[in-house]
C-alpha cells in the first residue's frame, strides 16, 4: 500500500507535497492580509466616529455570519466581474482578465480571518489597563508612543490566544479552496482518488495532514504564548 | 437582469434550499445533542485511559476541515462498498444528504462535547454535595441539578456552535446536496448574475439573526429563577473554540 504515498510516477507522494505546499502559502499569505483587516476594522469599530464604527460593527457582524463557502464564491466571482466591468470601462479592447483562485482564496480567507480578528483584537485593546495610558499622557507621551510602546505590546499579549484559534481555521478553511479549482492539498486528493480508486486511504491521508498541521500549530501557539506572558506574574 | 427579478424569479428555489439548510443543521445539531451529555459525562468522570479514544475523536474533529471529513465519509464510503452492501448500509451511504447529515452530526457532537464538559465543570460542587446531602440519588443528581446548571452555563456556547453548524451546512451544497448555497450556485451557473450570491447572504444573515433571537428568549427562559442578577449573554459572534 506504501507505494501509492512514494514519489515518482508510480506513487502520489509528490502530488500530494505539492498540494501541501500550496494550502501552506496559501495560509501563510492570508495571515497579513486579515491581520490588516483585523486591525483596521478593529479601530474603527472602536472609534470615536459614529459612522466608522457603525462600519466596523456592520462588517464584523456580517462576515461572521455568512458561511465561509458563501464569502469565497462572492469573492471569486464577483470580483471577477467587478474587475472586468472595470476593465471595460477603461480600456474596452483589452481581453478580460481572470482572476486567479488563489489571489480570490487570499482575499476570500482574509476577510473572513479580518473579521474574527476585530473582535479578538478589540476584545483585547478593551481589557488593557486604562491607567497605564493615563500614565503614559501624565509622563508626556505622544498617542503615537503612547500606542507602540504601551498598547501594542499588551494587546499582542491578550489577543495571541484568539488569534491563534484564527490561525487554526483559516487553516482548516484553506481547503474550501479546492472547490474553487486551486490545487491544494484537498484538490490534489481528489485527483490522486480520481485515479487509484483508493478514497478512504487518500481521504484519510488529507485529513491526517490536516490534523497534524492544527497539532503542530497548537504546540508553537503554547510555546508562543508562553514567551509572551513570560514577564507576567500569575495571580 | 435586476436583482430583484432573479428574486421574482427563482425565489421558490431558494425557498426550497433554505429549507434544505435548516432541514441539515436541525437534524444534525439535535444528533449531536442526543449523543454529547453521555460523552460529557465520560469526560468528566471516567478514568483518563477510557477516555484516550474520545480525546483523539474530538481533537481529530477539531483538527480536521469539515470538508475533509465530508468528503471522507460521502467518497470514502465507495471503498468499502461491497462490505456495506453485504451489511445493507450502501443505500444510506450513496444518499449525499446522509453523508451530509452524518459529517455535520459527528463534527457537533465533538463540539458540543466539549461545550457540555465546561458546563459540568462549572456546576459549583457544593449544588452536588447539597443534592447528595438531601438523599438524591446519583441519577436524580445529574438530572435534577447537574444537568439543569451545566446548560445554563453552555448555553451561549451551544448557540455560538449550532451556529457554526448552520455556517458549515453551506459545504453540503459540494456534495451536491440542494442547500441554500447548492440552489444558489444552480441559479448562478443558470443565470450567471451575481446578485443570487447577495440574496443567499442575506438569507444566511436572517437566519443567524432569528435563531440568535429565539435562542436568547430560550435562555432567559433558562434563567427565569434567577432574576436579574443573569444577563444574557448569546451572541451573534461565533468564535469557534479550537483548542483542546
Amino acid at each position: 500500500m506504501f507505494e501509492l504515498f512514494s514519489y515518482g510516477d508510480a506513487g502520489w507522494g509528490d502530488e500530494i507535497l505539492q498540494g501541501l505546499a500550496i494550502t501552506v502559502q496559501l495560509a501563510i499569505a492570508t495571515l497579513p492580509v486579515g491581520l490588516c483587516i483585523g486591525f483596521l476594522a478593529a479601530f474603527a469599530s472602536m472609534s470615536r466616529a459614529r459612522p466608522l464604527r457603525f462600519l466596523g460593527f456592520g462588517y464584523t457582524t456580517i462576515m461572521r455570519g455568512l458561511p465561509e463557502i458563501l464569502t469565497l464564491f462572492v469573492v471569486y466571482n464577483g470580483a471577477g466581474l467587478l474587475i472586468n466591468a472595470a476593465l471595460r470601462w477603461w480600456a474596452p479592447e483589452a481581453s478580460p482578465i481572470d482572476f486567479s483562485p488563489f489571489a480570490a482564496g487570499v482575499v476570500a480567507l482574509g476577510m473572513v480571518f479580518g473579521a474574527f480578528a476585530a473582535e479578538v483584537l478589540r476584545g483585547a485593546f478593551q481589557s488593557l489597563d486604562r491607567g497605564q495610558v493615563e500614565a503614559g499622557r501624565a509622563i508626556g507621551m505622544s498617542s503615537r508612543q503612547i500606542f507602540l510602546r504601551i498598547q501594542l505590546p499588551q494587546v499582542w499579549r491578550f489577543a495571541l490566544p484568539g488569534l491563534g484559534n484564527l490561525w487554526i481555521n483559516m487553516l482548516k478553511d484553506t481547503a474550501l479552496v479546492s472547490v474553487i479549482a486551486l490545487d491544494d492539498l484537498m484538490r490534489m486528493t481528489k485527483v490522486a482518488v480520481g485515479v487509484t480508486k483508493q478514497p478512504f486511504t487518500f481521504y484519510l491521508l488529507a485529513c491526517l495532514i490536516y490534523w497534524a498541521m492544527c497539532v503542530l500549530s497548537e504546540l508553537v501557539l503554547a510555546q508562543m504564548e508562553r514567551r509572551a506572558n513570560r514577564g507576567i506574574r500569575r495571580a | 437582469m435586476n436583482p430583484f427579478e432573479i428574486l421574482v424569479q427563482y425565489w421558490p428555489r431558494l425557498l426550497d434550499g433554505t429549507l434544505m439548510t435548516i432541514k441539515l443543521t436541525l437534524m444534525g445539531a439535535l444528533i449531536a445533542a442526543a449523543v454529547s451529555p453521555v460523552l460529557a459525562l465520560v469526560r468528566v468522570h471516567a478514568a483518563s485511559m477510557a477516555q484516550a479514544p474520545l480525546r483523539i475523536y474530538v481533537s481529530f474533529m477539531r483538527g480536521t476541515p469539515i470538508l475533509a471529513q465530508l468528503f471522507l465519509i460521502f467518497y470514502g464510503s465507495g471503498q468499502f462498498r461491497p462490505l456495506l452492501q453485504e451489511w445493507g448500509l450502501w443505500s444510506f451511504f450513496r444518499d449525499p444528504f446522509n453523508c451530509a447529515l452524518l459529517a455535520f452530526a459527528l463534527n457537533s457532537t465533538a463540539y458540543q462535547t466539549e461545550i457540555l464538559r465546561g458546563g459540568i465543570l462549572g456546576v459549583p460542587r457544593g449544588e452536588i454535595e447539597a443534592a447528595k446531602a438531601i438523599g438524591l440519588s446519583r441519577v436524580k443528581t445529574l438530572r435534577r441539578v447537574v444537568f439543569p446548571h451545566a446548560y445554563r452555563i453552555a448555553w451561549p456556547a451551544l448557540g455560538n456552535e449550532v451556529i457554526l453548524l448552520m455556517k458549515a451546512s453551506a459545504l453540503a451544497s459540494v456534495v451536491t446536496v440542494f442547500d441554500l448555497m447548492g440552489r444558489t450556485r444552480q441559479v448562478f451557473s443558470k443565470t450567471f448574475d451575481f446578485s443570487v450570491y447577495l440574496w443567499a447572504a442575506l438569507i444566511y444573515l436572517c437566519i443567524t439573526a432569528i435563531f440568535v433571537l429565539l435562542w436568547r428568549q430560550a435562555e432567559r427562559r433558562l434563567s427565569r429563577h434567577i432574576g436579574a442578577r443573569h444577563t444574557p449573554q448569546a451572541t451573534a459572534q461565533p468564535l469557534k473554540e479550537t483548542r483542546a
